[in-house]
């Protein structure tokens, strides 16, 4: 029997393939000679192609953004941005043609680490080029040509996904109407560059990763990348979060979160406290998912984004091209890229005289508030996509009448 | 409208650069854009504004101006706005300075605290005065810093700023021959029109 599919869902979807012949020039000074894209679009493109908007996603996310594979499966989770698209969502599927994809680089299909490498008829590991924001950025702009693309009605991401909408506005000023930058920062702090390295060591250090080959050797560096996610997830959710999730139970919450796993001390090196075995239970979920390779090499874009490079660390010269619109929102309790990290995008844009919105996001739902149901947040998305659809229709009204 | 809004339409250049602070629900910055077609840009603190301002289009930037506007550049503006917000701040010379550095020109509408019912509500009950206007109580108002017309004229006179215009009106945005003839006395609203 065909599970239960919630009505503000995009419902049933089915990814799509796509090769790419021509060569992808990096920012390394590589070549990838030709590539696949792993994408998924929800919602119809109308008639003068003004109603599309690109999904960017973030370390961890793919092509998969809304809806659900398997008719069947009933423990099925939807897609990683399930709250904010969909039929009358934020990012309304019944009024934008949504395009969502796997980045390059990346383990959900598209051409990364484990691919074959044509050169040597073995998986890329290790060898597979570092690829940049830029590079990606650039990828779909090829992908749009594809879709037959001109102009995106808007980019949207959050996080590492909020970087490529930035670069998107300066790499490709005239193809985007609106740029939506969510829990996104300039560049990265030495404090976050930090946090990778650490993570990075983690996986580098396991025995089984083999420098990178481990593939071949039929093992998986699963502690490494375990502990790796471990470290990246405290960083994405704030004290508070962690308090509220291990202290319910106790009297107001006095019990700071340090709810006890069995309610007593075991006095060894065991599990103690519930929040250790949540963080082991995320990152081992993680890590049979996602490729080590690809964690590394996602880490490392993260380090390199840094658009200012190219004016003289002047961004607001970099967004003095183009005219699209930006809507940039942060959540008071991130702590890997808090409200001043976006602040700094705001000043920056204001500088180069560019028009922006900015909303400061009360949440206690730390760095992964952007994926949460904050109803500030999604009404303030809602409200500012719902002009933008409205411009989309305008422009195909218009043409119609002409 | 709102009664000072009325009389500031006509002092916005069209397709000029204007930065609101304190723009509410943005309806005054949706009205220029759609009859000036101006470049608009709105400060406010309050979630319910802010949303409204998204609905309208308007752009708008969650800023407290109590924290300063360092992030505005100079002259990146033509008109700097504050409607009936100059009393709410905490250093209302401060933030006429920074609007002065941040716009070209700028207009600045405050409710005359020397208003005539005023000073007769203070003279006669001994009490601090609650209107239409002036809706609170003493311990929950918003409006921390009252000022007269004569007392924005001596802080324009002392710190240089030159007064282009000065209209003084009623909660109906009329004029009047009392208002012209006393303006301290007889004006509910005082509208600025400076610059440097």
């Amino acid at each position: 029997m065909a599970k239960q599919i919630p009505e503000n869902s995009v419902g049933i979807v089915r990814p799509v393939c796509l090769h790419f012949d021509e060569p992808l020039p990096l920012r390394s000074g590589k070549v990838i000679e030709s590539y696949d894209l792993m994408v998924e679009t929800y919602g119809e493109l109308n008639d003068d192609k003004s109603n599309a908007i690109l999904i960017c996603h973030a370390l961890s996310g793919d092509h998969h953004a809304a809806g659900y594979h398997d008719p069947d499966d009933e423990d099925e989770k939807p897609g990683w941005w399930e709250t904010c698209i969909g039929p009358g969502k934020p990012i309304d599927s019944n009024r934008f043609f949504i395009v969502s994809l796997n980045n390059l680089g990346g383990c959900a299909g598209s051409t990364g680490p484990e691919s074959t490498n044509p050169a040597t008829g073995k998986p890329y590991g290790p060898d597979f080029p570092i690829v940049t924001v830029r590079d990606w950025v650039n990828s779909q702009a090829r992908l749009a040509d594809h879709l037959g693309i001109e102009q995106w009605a808007a980019v949207i991401g959050g996080s590492l996904g909020g970087m490529q909408v930035m670069r998107w506005a300066i790499s490709y000023p005239e193809r985007l109407r609106h740029a939506v930058v969510i829990a996104a920062a300039p560049k990265l702090s030495a404090q976050n560059i930090a946090f990778n390295e650490v993570a990075r060591q983690s996986i580098t250090a396991d025995p089984d990763f083999h420098q990178g080959h481990y593939y071949e050797h039929g093992t998986y560096p699963k502690k490494g990348l375990t502990l790796a996610r471990m470290i990246g997830h405290i960083t994405y959710l704030s004290e508070n979060a962690l308090r509220g999730k291990f202290g319910k139970s106790s009297l107001k919450g006095e019990n700071f979160g340090r709810d006890l796993r069995t309610g007593k001390l075991n006095f060894d090196f065991g599990v103690d406290f519930e929040v250790e075995s949540y963080l082991q239970y995320k990152g081992e979920a993680f890590s049979s998912n996602f490729d080590a390779n690809t964690y590394l090499l996602i880490t490392k874009t993260l380090d390199y984004f840094d658009p200012a490079v190219d004016y003289e660390g002047d961004l607001s010269k970099a967004f003095e091209k183009g005219s699209c619109k930006f809507l940039v929102i942060s959540f008071s309790s991130d702590w890997r890229f808090p409200p001043e990290r976006s602040r700094e995008i705001v000043n920056t844009l204001l500088k180069a005289k560019r028009q922006v919105s900015y909303l400061e996001v009360e949440s206690d739902g730390g760095h992964d508030a952007f994926l949460l149901s904050e109803p500030r947040y999604l009404n303030g998305l809602t409200a500012y996509l719902s002009v933008v659809a409205n411009e989309s229709a305008g422009t195909r009204g218009a043409d119609h009448a002409s | 409208m709102r009664a000072d809004l009325f009389f500031i339409k006509d002092w916005i250049e069209p397709q000029s650069r204007v930065l609101d602070l304190g723009c509410g629900d943005g309806s005054f910055l949706a009205l220029l854009k759609q009859e000036k077609n101006i470049y608009d840009c709105g400060l406010d603190l309050d979630p319910d504004n802010i949303q409204k301002c998204l609905q309208a289009g308007v752009n708008v930037i969650e800023q407290d101006l109590d924290k300063g506007l360092a992030n505005f550049t100079d002259n990146s503006f033509d008109t700097v706005l504050l409607t009936q917000t100059l009393q709410a701040v905490h250093r209302p010379d401060f933030l006429v300075e920074e609007m002065l550095r941040i716009g070209k020109k700028c207009i600045i509408t405050f409710p005359n605290f020397a208003y005539w019912r005023y000073r007769y509500y203070i003279l006669a009950k001994g009490r601090m005065p609650v209107s239409s206007d002036l809706p609170f109580s003493w311990y929950d108002t918003p409006n921390i810093h009252f000022c007269t017309i004569r007392d924005f004229d001596e802080l324009c006179d002392e710190r240089k700023i030159k007064v282009l215009d000065r209209t003084v009106v009623d909660d109906k945005h009329r004029r009047s021959i009392l208002m012209n003839l006393n303006p301290n006395f007889f004006g509910i609203n005082a509208i600025y029109h400076i610059t440097r």
